[in-house]
């Protein structure tokens, strides 16, 4: 059943719902407050029975990722806090709403973060392009400052906390965290080998935390409701728990940023909240950025076995699985960031996925030979396909760089590539296989609608 | 004339530096700063941010060449970006691509002769659910039609 909740969207609506004014109307940095007399272990432990996974894409849980900070903090060793907000996945727009809409509970959950991890400062990484976002969030941590919520005794406490924002600069690896750490000291931003990893050694090589923007703006809510009562109103509860921010665009009649409780089906993103298909039926749906394998419209869930985590959705529509961490891997794809991207059988999925090589061609950093080279020849590939010059040899082709790029990389940007690549030539073999044999005629070979099926 | 910045904006300097426990951090920073006087990263800008942060020019060129947003070559007054990305591109991005070449006479890539616009498609700019979208200067317009970009490049030519 969709639950729509409006603990992070509930200013949304509201002209001035970026203002300290509205937030604190709304009992905003009381929870920042609290935070401020309790210890680092306490407020961990909260975020813990929150059962909050990162919003960034990976799912890691937050509150284990904060307890990874050393308890204690060597004065010549300060630790870090660094928000991601570089927002470049395809099909991603939700940390933007919360930017633009809603600053002041990033600046919240930043004071409570980095109290938690023992920081005394954030740093908030921002694409460049988000303008008004950057503004919105410089404007929010001059009204919180003041106000004495920031600055060297937030509240009356002797805890020094100051948030700055950090334009990155055009560049899609840079929300990759190790190569935003890079662009954050004034680097190329290119992604550093792990380990170490960023809790030993992350920003100017002090023990950092990162955490996606949308993460952290959850944070006051857990602390508001309890991390246990946070957990509890997600339907995957225990695994997964709370609310979190559901996107949808593509062919859908109105896309749009959605914030409901954890456990959503992409039925439900799709026709409840994203009104539907436009244009045709549905073909495929990307479920969390492009990164994501797709997932065709008439798949099946095949979890025969009793043991397996999707059993209770054996045989159903993959539309009907609850959409989780855990449950879309079962899938063979990933939940990534919960922004689902729709295509109309009037799309062709031979042009969707030449699209997007392109999109991976264009950003790969350039540092692994596998992924440079790799992601130039899948779009190359494509390309000749595309022309309507394409062989079935060359689907193989396909496949063989994508397996060659699989898990060869420094960072998962080249998973990020193969993996789709992989699902679309595994799901739309027929597809894929028609289109070469009647060089591109046997597909509506375009991905905008046609002009009637539009409206 | 080697590149120095106004005074209003070497006032914000400072600032900028005492945000970060390293000089080096301050590249980016300085970078957009100075590019948003200059118009475009030249040699002479990147002289400029190595000796005020202490770096190698080579250090400052490889960061200005790494990003896309940096410009390490002279480029319009204003610049136009459209996404072209897959949410973008299944809502019609080629079409909107194709009319601003066609209505601004010039290629991806290329800037009007009067030195007015510099057209550019750019990869997914987290509008999607408002596709299809361009970027001009710092400002999004989003739900596009042909008519919509129509107004906004005359506009951004006149001005
Ligand atoms: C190529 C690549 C791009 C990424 N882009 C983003 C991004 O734009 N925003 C983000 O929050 N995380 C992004 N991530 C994930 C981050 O590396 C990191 O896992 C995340 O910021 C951690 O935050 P979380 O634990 O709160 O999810 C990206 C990862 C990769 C490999
Ligand atoms: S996998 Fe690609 S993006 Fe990641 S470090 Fe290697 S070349 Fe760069
Ligand atoms: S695809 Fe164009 S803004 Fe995301």
């Amino acid at each position: 059943m969709l639950q729509r909740t409006e603990h992070l969207t509930k200013r949304y609506g509201t002209k001035d719902g970026h203002t300290l004014e509205r937030y604190l109307a709304d009992g905003g940095y009381e929870q920042a407050r609290r935070a401020m007399s309790m210890s680092r272990e306490e407020i961990v432990n909260e975020c813990k029975a929150a059962n909050l996974r990162g919003r960034g894409g990976a799912g890691f849980p937050m509150g284990i990722k904060w307890s990874f900070m050393a308890p204690k903090v060597a004065p010549e060793r300060p630790h870090y806090l660094v928000i991601n907000a570089d927002e470049g996945e395809p099909g991603t727009f939700k940390d933007r709403t919360l930017m633009e809409k809603d600053p002041h509970s990033t600046i919240e959950g930043c004071i409570i973060g980095c109290r938690a991890i023992g920081a005394h400062v954030a740093y908030i990484y921002v694409r460049d392009e988000l303008h008004l976002a950057k503004d919105r969030l410089w404007g929010a941590i001059r009204e919180a400052k003041e106000k004495g919520y920031l600055g060297a005794k937030p509240f009356g406490v002797d805890y020094p906390v100051e948030v700055y924002v950090h334009a990155g600069a055009g560049a899609y690896i840079c929300g990759e965290e190790t190569s935003l750490l890079n662009s954050l000291e004034g680097r190329r931003g290119e992604p550093r080998l792990k380990p170490p990893f960023p809790a030993q050694a992350g920003a100017f090589g002090m023990p950092t935390t990162v955490n996606n923007l949308e993460s952290i703006a959850t944070v006051p809510t857990v602390m508001r409701l309890g991390g246990e009562n946070f957990s509890k109103m997600s339907a995957l509860h225990p695994k997964e728990g709370g609310c979190r921010l559901y996107g949808v665009s593509g062919h859908v009649k109105t896309p749009g940023i959605f914030e409901c409780a954890v456990g959503v089906t992409l039925r439900e993103l799709i026709y409840d909240l994203g009104g539907g298909v436009k244009g045709g039926e549905l073909l495929a749906v990307i479920p969390g950025g492009s990164s994501t394998p797709i997932l065709r419209a008439d798949e099946l869930v095949n979890a025969p076995n009793e043991k397996d985590a999707l059993h209770a959705w054996h045989g159903k529509s993959v539309l009907d699985v609850p959409m989780g961490v855990e449950t879309f891997r079962g899938l063979g794809t990933m939940l990534g960031t919960c922004c689902a991207t729709v295509l109309s059988t009037q799309a062709c999925p031979v042009r969707a996925m030449h699209n997007l090589m392109r999109f991976y061609r264009v950003e790969s950093c350039g540092q692994c030979t596998p992924c440079r080279e790799g992601s130039g020849w899948l779009e190359r590939l494509l390309d000749k396909i595309v022309a309507g010059t394409g062989t079935l040899d060359d689907l193989n082709r396909l496949s063989e760089v994508a397996n060659s790029i699989m898990g060869n990389t420094i960072c998962a940007f080249g998973e990020g590539t193969a993996m789709p690549a992989l699902g679309f030539l595994k799901k739309f073999r027929p597809e894929f296989e028609e289109y070469i044999r009647t060089g591109g005629r046997s597909s509506t070979n375009r991905l905008e609608l046609h002009a009637a099926a539009a409206e | 004339m080697a590149f120095q910045l106004t005074p209003e904006r070497e006032q914000q300097l400072p600032e900028i530096l005492a945000r970060y426990p390293t000089k080096m951090a301050a590249c980016l920073p300085l970078l957009h700063l100075a590019q948003e006087q200059n118009g475009w990263v030249s040699d002479d800008v990147i002289a400029y941010v190595a000796e005020r942060l202490e770096l190698s020019a080579a250090h400052v060129f490889g960061v200005a060449t790494f990003y896309s947003l940096y410009h390490t070559h002279p480029v319009g007054k204003h610049h136009v970006w459209v996404c072209r990305t897959l949410s973008c591109a299944l809502n019609g991005a080629d079409a909107i691509v194709a009319h601003c070449e066609e209505r601004l006479g010039i290629h991806v890539g290329e800037t009007t002769a009067d030195g007015q616009v510099t057209l550019h498609t750019a990869e997914c700019l987290a509008s999607c659910g408002t596709a299809p979208m361009m970027q001009i200067d710092c400002e999004y317009h989003e739900n596009l039609s042909p008519e919509k970009v129509d107004v906004l490049l005359d506009r951004l030519r006149q001005s």
